[in-house]
């Protein structure tokens, strides 16, 4: 069990002062409510520190002290834009705020795709059911209180509906434009039965970015998610996703992360029927200062259901990898197939990777499997390349490549698998080490 | 082609040296067998001319088609046609065997100034060189050797060296590990590809794999230098009577 962190004088000062001056945005009663009720959950666990178990390995402070450090705009100059090349619905949001003119029109057959801030003023009572519930769920055992700011704060986000199958992906892209932004987003998606989805984001969003989104995935529905973190080498982001699962339901979801100063992605993953599978997966490539953390968690709470993390990193000039992942089996959750690999290559000794894999296990019938590996590339791999001809270089960067493709073989569409990948060769060309 | 003078060489980690002056010449359109007891250098001898780390040559020099090898990197030795079909060939997981084969050959090509070769020309090259080596198309399309028995790790090789089709082949050992099929598809594989401009160095324990591919030349190498030269009745010699004698011999 991971200690929850003492509500500490100095975490009671951090809190409010976070919160001095901070108003609730406009809403219906209900909205305001579950505002509230956030409100209360991260007052009850105070902002995390250093000092809390959770964040051993990665600073918070920053992630939420006012005012947001700076964060220079990343100019990508010609480079060819993330799932450019891919037929989507496009919603922009420029340092957090939803710009109509940029976007496409919401309309996708079987999808109703609306704005948080729009919903929150009316009565939709799956909205509703929703909004704050599974980051409220997500709250023990451990506390996330980042997420529990977002949905007090957070202005805006997406809302979608989905009741068919969409037949094309809703593509959320995040653009930076202003040094000092600091936005806040909230999504909520809701797979009805048997319905289909694959969410795709983008971009930056802002100097820093606190995002959580809620996955409410019914019986027999797939949820496929793909997002590519922004270069932007000084931004930082906090993001939590908070899915829940019914019967026979499928969740993927890939992240890349190439750069940006500090970035914590929370997967906290509920299975609540049976038979159901859930894939978290991501490739972070990061140069210097570099901090990357991908902390899991995923509750087995039916029968029979699959799950799989899959964690590469690529590391060099003194950057930071960390890696919390938890497979959680409770009393009852038979059949439960569990399995967690985190991987780093470190390409220079400066570099480094902290792992905490736990396996915490309170049925008898269950097969769960972990792995954590650390290392450099593997010489003799490299001498046999070379040795058919393969420049060093390109060698390396084919290697490099090979040790990601676990992580990549996640993404089932292959036209997306193409555009990370492709994202990952660019990155190695541009990292090649001089000479 | 290939001219060795005196080569010494140590390991770079220990004060031990491995090859104790290894003078040899393989001339184009010729097979050189090296034949030789464990631990007498031969492997040593291939890495060397293959440009593996962590040996240190303390003496003498190797010319490569009037090159000096031992100044090029492993990737320009093979532009300039070296192959080595490696003794124990590496598993790379995540990189396809068809990626592998098409980036070394591009690679090669680029180094030499020539053009690329086109997807469709690539791809009928190999289906073709592979057909002969009952290589199917499932073995091409997983990763480099990943799971593969070792005789088609040995085929794999072969394959490799028919698609870049090099100037100079060191065989280190391809008939370790093989069952008398494998090694047979295997010597057919290099006969088909012995030419008058293409030299061959075949380096073995046994003879056995010598009743296959026919060398012109055979030398016998212990402690580390060449001892004995001859024709290709020196494999049967040591075949029949094993190595102690001739080490005998010229002790």
């Amino acid at each position: 069990m991971v200690a929850v962190a003492k509500l500490t004088p100095q975490k009671i000062a951090a809190t409010e002062a976070r919160l001095e001056g901070a108003t609730l945005p406009e809403g219906a009663g209900w909205a305001r409510a579950a505002r509230e009720a956030a409100l209360e959950r991260l007052r009850a666990t105070g902002l995390p520190a250093r000092r809390d178990e959770y964040w051993r390995y990665t600073k918070p402070e920053p992630l939420y002290e006012l005012p947001a450090p700076r964060a220079a705009v990343f100019d990508a100059g010609g480079e060819a834009p993330v799932f450019g090349e891919i037929d989507r619905v496009k919603l922009v949001f420029v340092d957090g705020v939803f710009d109509p003119d940029a976007s496409d029109e919401p309309s996708l057959a079987g999808v109703e795709i609306a704005r948080l801030s729009e919903v929150t003023q009316a009565d939709i009572h799956w909205a509703k059911d929703l909004f704050g519930v599974l980051e409220a769920r997500g709250q023990s055992p451990v506390p996330r209180p980042l997420a529990a700011l977002n949905t007090a704060l957070a202005p805006d986000g997406v809302v979608i509906r989905v009741t068919g199958k969409a037949e094309k992906p809703v593509s959320l892209i995040y653009l930076h434009r202003d040094e000092s932004s600091d936005a806040m987003l909230h999504h909520l998606v809701r797979l009805e039965p048997g319905a289909e989805l694959t969410l795709l984001e983008n971009g930056p969003a802002a100097a820093r970015f606190n995002k959580v989104l809620e996955v409410d995935v019914a019986d027999g529905a797939r949820f496929h998610h793909v997002r590519a973190q922004g270069r932007d080498h000084e931004r930082l982001a906090a993001t939590h996703i908070f899915a829940r699962l019914g019967q026979e339901s499928t969740f993927k979801s890939f992240t890349l992360t190439a750069n940006g100063r500090l970035t914590r992605n929370e997967t906290v993953v509920e299975f609540t029927g049976d038979d159901a599978v859930a894939h978290v997966a991501g490739a972070a490539v990061g140069d210097g200062d570099f901090h990357h953390d991908d902390t899991i968690f995923i509750t087995h709470g039916a029968e029979r259901c699959e799950s799989r993390q899959v964690f590469k990193k690529v590391l060099r000039g003194g950057a930071m990898g960390v890696f919390q992942g938890k497979i959680l089996v409770k009393p009852g959750a038979q059949k439960t197939d569990g399995y967690q690999i985190s991987q780093a290559l470190l390409l220079d000794e400066g570099s480094a990777f902290r792992a905490k894999p736990e396996l915490e296990i309170y049925a008898d019938d269950v097969a769960c499997s972990h792995g954590s590996t650390t290392g450099a590339i593997d010489e003799t791999l490299l001498f046999y390349l070379r040795a058919r001809g393969i420049p060093l270089e390109e060698a390396r960067g084919l290697l490099i490549l090979a040790f990601l493709a676990e992580a990549i073989e996640e993404i089932e569409d292959e036209a997306l698998a193409a555009d990370i990948t492709a994202r990952l060769e660019a990155w190695i060309r541009r990292h090649r080490r001089a000479g | 082609m290939l001219e060795i003078r005196n080569l010494h060489v140590k390991l770079e980690e220990e004060d031990k040296e491995i090859l104790k002056g290894v003078d040899l010449t393989v001339e184009a359109g010729r097979v050189h067998a090296i034949m030789g007891p464990n631990g007498s250098g031969k492997s040593t001898l291939s890495y060397v001319l293959a440009g593996r780390e962590g040996y240190e040559v303390t003496e003498g020099e190797v010319l490569f088609l009037g090159q000096n090898l031992l100044e090029m990197e492993p990737e320009e030795r093979a532009a300039a046609g070296l192959f080595l079909a490696f003794q124990y060939p590496v598993e790379i997981p995540g990189v396809g065997n068809m990626t592998f084969l098409r980036t070394a050959l591009n690679a090669q090509r680029k180094a030499r100034g020539e053009p690329e070769i086109s997807a469709a020309d690539f791809l009928k090259l190999v289906r073709e060189k592979a057909r002969a080596l009952k290589i199917d198309a499932d073995m091409l399309k997983r990763p480099v050797n990943v799971g593969f028995s070792g005789g088609e790790k040995k085929r794999n090789e072969i394959l490799q060296m028919a698609v870049l089709e090099p100037k100079l082949c060191i065989l280190d050992e391809t008939d370790s590990g093989l069952d008398v099929d494998a090694m047979r598809l295997v010597a057919e594989g290099v006969n088909a590809l012995r030419s008058p401009d293409r030299g061959f160095l075949v380096i073995t324990h046994y003879q056995r794999l010598l009743d296959h591919i026919v060398p012109d030349v055979v030398h016998i190498m212990a402690d580390g230098r060449i001892v004995k030269t001859g024709g290709p009745e020196l494999a049967l010699e040591v075949e029949k009577n094993g190595y102690a004698d001739i080490l005998k011999e010229v002790a």
